[in-house]
């Protein structure tokens, strides 16, 4: 019984939490910035793992790698950007789209990385991220080194936490992006765009998205294969729910589940006799089971997936 | 006087319909100009194209003498031009304070001031006496409150024009005449106001003077001094409208009956105890303030939900079953109180309305099969007898104007001739001449032998249609008086609560009926 509370113990652990919820805090941001204007974007899977490919590549190819995280963004913002034509000026359905996207998006990224790549069958490896431990802080014994010996782009996501809550809750901007998600019709009624508006969060959102997936290439893992988001986006797009559209809870949710994920993967070598796809399930019928909590109280931005048109109703 | 807004030579169409002809009409400082008409006038679209949510096809705006650059908001905002649009403009889950502030200031700004938000609101509200809590969420606010904060809204944006969309048609008597005190009284610190309307006491008590829009022409301009309802109405219509009056009828047995009826928690406030009686060929008008139970007792009497306690007894006896489905087997037809959600599917079309719940009847449909031809011809008759405009037997019913939807609704209901008939708000938008025909059809419904339970918070429309009132309260229903002894103070009591009086003349009835036996 005990081997269940050893593992809770070990630095690994805790370590391997902050390093898994990484991507989630990267997508789970991006889609919670879409929905916060009023617009599901399921084209995050897709994206994640367009980002994972673009990243790679650009390391790859030669740029270091912040070259690289940059590569994913723009990607992003390119998906982001169709994606917003579709669903905001042309008002097409989010859910379709949505999902075109995530299919487009997951093709190209294989295909392109096998016109990069077409012979090897084991992929080609780059040096990814190496953690950079904080000064001073990185000693502090257990929080040290889970909380701060972490690479580059997790301290920046959790940076981005920070800086997406202040923006939502303290700039005229945020304002403005909320109105625009709970009622397009006001927003602009005070001179506000909401088309304009939509279509730039919405390629902003994909990028994180992107970055998110990029993450994956150069932190996480240090190559590209093609089912490596294996449904990261989806959960994000649970998460956003559970946080009830909040950064900071985002931040709560991502953690928590990445806490089941890291979790599992150790019960895995400590229980015998047990099929490992039942730990396998574990981190998302838990999620499952808080969303079932959290969503209840949550509070929708009331225009979510309502197209806006001017003069209609 | 200052000319502060100008509008000349404004045309607008869309496609091949001409929405404004010619417009063209002014504005002095420190005056109320009425726009008067009927819907579909084109006095929206005219005041959509000096907000820059529509760029005209010819014509020019100015204000104070400068021209305004179309199809943009922004320009209308930073010239001094407030929009107090007829569907609030307000985001329910954030607070009322972020609803002003949202884009007052520039985007880009890392920090937004709320401090000096939350003062220029305060002083605003102190200064014109509109009560605002900065903190509260949009939708904890009555309908009152928001259009108080759309108003705040335009003032914050430092509005010097305010136009306000026909402001009064969500709220109650009470609630308008206090918006029509606050209007004078931002007219007299100089502000100057366009306020549409199709309500001729409106007008009449509000305005300084009035511009009639027909048909998206301008067809006469009068200070509001040298003219009269009578003349409005007519030059608004373009010919003579009456309402229908009453005439007497047979009346018959009892065909509804409540007996303290009490329903809590469905359809908003609560029924805390109503007791009515309607004969065949009578009208009870059921009067009150919205929000005291009375939408409850329509949804009660529709078969919406079954009373807590209490009987709800129709032709004498208490129905089986206390559905939807029970409700239109007994006859009961039901006119209800927001067309738009339960009266009609938007997006279905007119005959698959005006069949839809007589659907499984053998006249529509035969062994789960649909009887198309039978369902369309159905709708074609109520289209041609109902005089419903605009309608097509495909066309989407979302396409028709809130007069016609109503009408189709009213053909639908009473085809079906039912012996009894609820109609809740039946007239509650619509203009002059679509409250006319509105009456007409009540009547005739009386006039067949039909028990008409109207439920309704104008005045007017019930001292007009009904035999007898009750006034609802709080949940209760007062006593009933005949309507030829009712007028509006007394009617004012009853719906404050007050039922001394009533209960007098109501006495005073009792003891004739004694007399007569």
């Amino acid at each position: 019984m005990s081997a269940f509370f050893d593992i809770l113990l070990t630095i690994g652990m805790w370590e391997a939490v902050l390093r898994i919820a990484t991507p989630l805090i990267f997508g789970t941001l991006g889609v919670l910035l879409c929905e916060r204007v009023g617009v599901l974007n399921l084209g995050i899977e897709g994206i994640m793992s367009f980002g994972a490919m673009a990243g790679w590549l650009a390391v790859y190819s030669g740029g270091d790698l912040w070259a690289g995280m940059l590569a994913a963004a723009l990607a992003g913002l390119m998906f982001g950007l169709l994606h917003a034509l579709m669903t905001v000026p042309l008002g097409l359905s989010q859910h379709v789209t949505g999902l075109g996207i995530t299919l487009f998006a997951s093709s190209l990224s294989y295909y392109i990385f096998r016109l990069a790549v077409p012979t090897s069958s084991s992929p080609p490896t780059v040096e990814p991220f190496r953690p950079l431990p904080v000064p001073w802080l990185s000693d502090i014994p257990y929080l040290g080194p889970t909380l701060f010996n972490q690479t580059a782009p997790t301290y920046l996501a959790l940076v981005l936490v920070g800086m997406l809550a202040w923006l939502l809750y303290r700039t005229p901007l945020g304002l403005a992006l909320r109105m625009t998600g709970e009622n397009p019709h006001a927003a602009d009624a005070q001179g506000i765009d909401p088309v304009r508006l939509r279509i730039g969060t919405i390629m902003v959102g994909s990028a994180l998205m992107a970055m998110g997936g990029a993450f994956l290439t150069l932190a996480a893992f240090n190559s590209f294969f093609p089912t490596m988001v294996q449904g990261r986006g989806w959960i994000c797009v649970a998460l956003v729910v559970f946080a009830s559209w909040r950064p900071g809870r985002a931040l709560l949710g991502a953690l928590l589940f990445a806490f089941f994920d890291a979790y599992q993967l150790r019960l895995q070598t400590v229980v015998d006799g047990v099929p490992y796809q039942l730990f396998l399930m574990l981190p998302y019928l838990l999620s499952i089971l808080a969303l079932i909590v959290m969503a209840r109280r949550a509070r929708v931005p009331h225009a979510l997936m309502q197209p806006y048109r001017r003069g209609e109703r | 006087m200052t000319r502060v807004l100008e509008l000349d030579g404004i045309t607008k169409r869309f496609g091949s319909v001409t929405a404004n002809e010619d417009v063209s009409l002014h504005l002095d400082r420190g005056e109320i100009l009425a726009l008067l008409g009927e819907n579909g006038a084109g006095k929206t679209t005219l005041m959509s194209i000096l907000f820059g949510h529509y760029t005209a096809d010819a014509g020019n705006v100015r204000i104070e003498g400068q021209l305004l650059p179309p199809g943009r908001p922004r320009a209308a905002i930073a010239a001094g031009i407030g929009m107090v649009h007829q569907h609030f403009a307000l985001a329910p889950n954030l607070s009322v304070l972020d609803n002003v502030m949202t884009g007052t200031e520039p985007l880009w700004r890392l920090r937004s001031d709320r401090r000096a938000g939350r003062a220029k609101l305060l002083a605003l509200s102190e200064k014109f006496g509109l009560k605002v809590d900065p903190d509260a969420m949009v939708s904890e606010l009555s309908v009152g409150e928001c259009q108080r904060l759309e108003i705040l809204k335009a003032l914050y944006n430092d509005a010097r024009i305010l136009i306000l969309d026909e402001p009064t048609a969500v709220l109650t008597t009470q609630e308008a005449e206090g918006l029509f005190n606050t209007l004078r009284d931002m007219a007299a610190k100089g502000l100057s106001l366009v306020f549409i309307s199709h309500k001729l006491h409106e007008v009449m008590s509000a305005s300084h003077r009035v511009t009639v829009l027909r048909r998206g022409r301008v067809v006469a301009e009068r200070r509001t001094a040298d003219t009269s309802k009578e003349e409005l109405a007519e030059l608004m219509v373009g010919r003579k409208v009456e309402r229908p009056s009453r005439t007497d009828t047979a009346r018959g047995r009892v065909l509804l009956e409540g007996r303290d009826l009490k329903v809590g928690g469905k359809g908003g406030a609560s029924l805390k105890g109503a007791s009515f009686k309607v004969r065949a060929g009578e009208t009870l008008g059921i009067i009150g303030v919205s929000g005291n139970g009375q939408t409850t007792l329509a949804g009660l009497v529709s078969g919406l939900y079954p009373p807590d306690s209490g009987a709800l007894l129709v032709a004498g006896e208490a129905p089986r079953r206390h559905d939807v489905p029970g409700a239109i087997a007994a006859g009961i037809g039901r006119i209800p109180e927001d067309r738009n959600t339960e009266g009609a599917v938007a997006e279905m079309t007119t005959w698959e309305n005006a069949v839809l719940e007589r659907i499984w009847s053998p006249e529509f449909s035969s062994r789960g099969v649909v009887k198309r031809a039978a369902a369309r011809a159905a709708t074609e008759a109520i289209i041609r007898d109902y005089d419903v405009r605009g309608a097509t037997v495909d066309g989407r019913i979302r396409l028709l104007s809130g007069g016609n939807m109503q009408k189709l609704i009213l053909g639908r209901v009473l085809t079906a001739d039912p012996s009894i008939l609820v109609a809740a708000q039946p007239s509650r938008g619509l203009d002059e001449g679509a409250i006319a025909g509105v009456h007409a059809r009540l009547l005739e419904a009386r006039g067949r032998g039909a028990a008409v339970l109207l439920i309704s918070e104008d005045l007017d429309e019930v001292i007009a249609l009904s035999d007898r009132i009750q006034a609802i309260a709080g949940g209760k229903l007062s006593p009933a008086i005949p309507a030829d002894r009712a007028d509006a103070r007394l009617l004012g009591l009853m719906m404050a609560g007050d039922w001394s009086a009533a209960r007098a003349i109501a006495g005073e009835g009792e003891g004739e009926k004694h007399h007569a036996l």
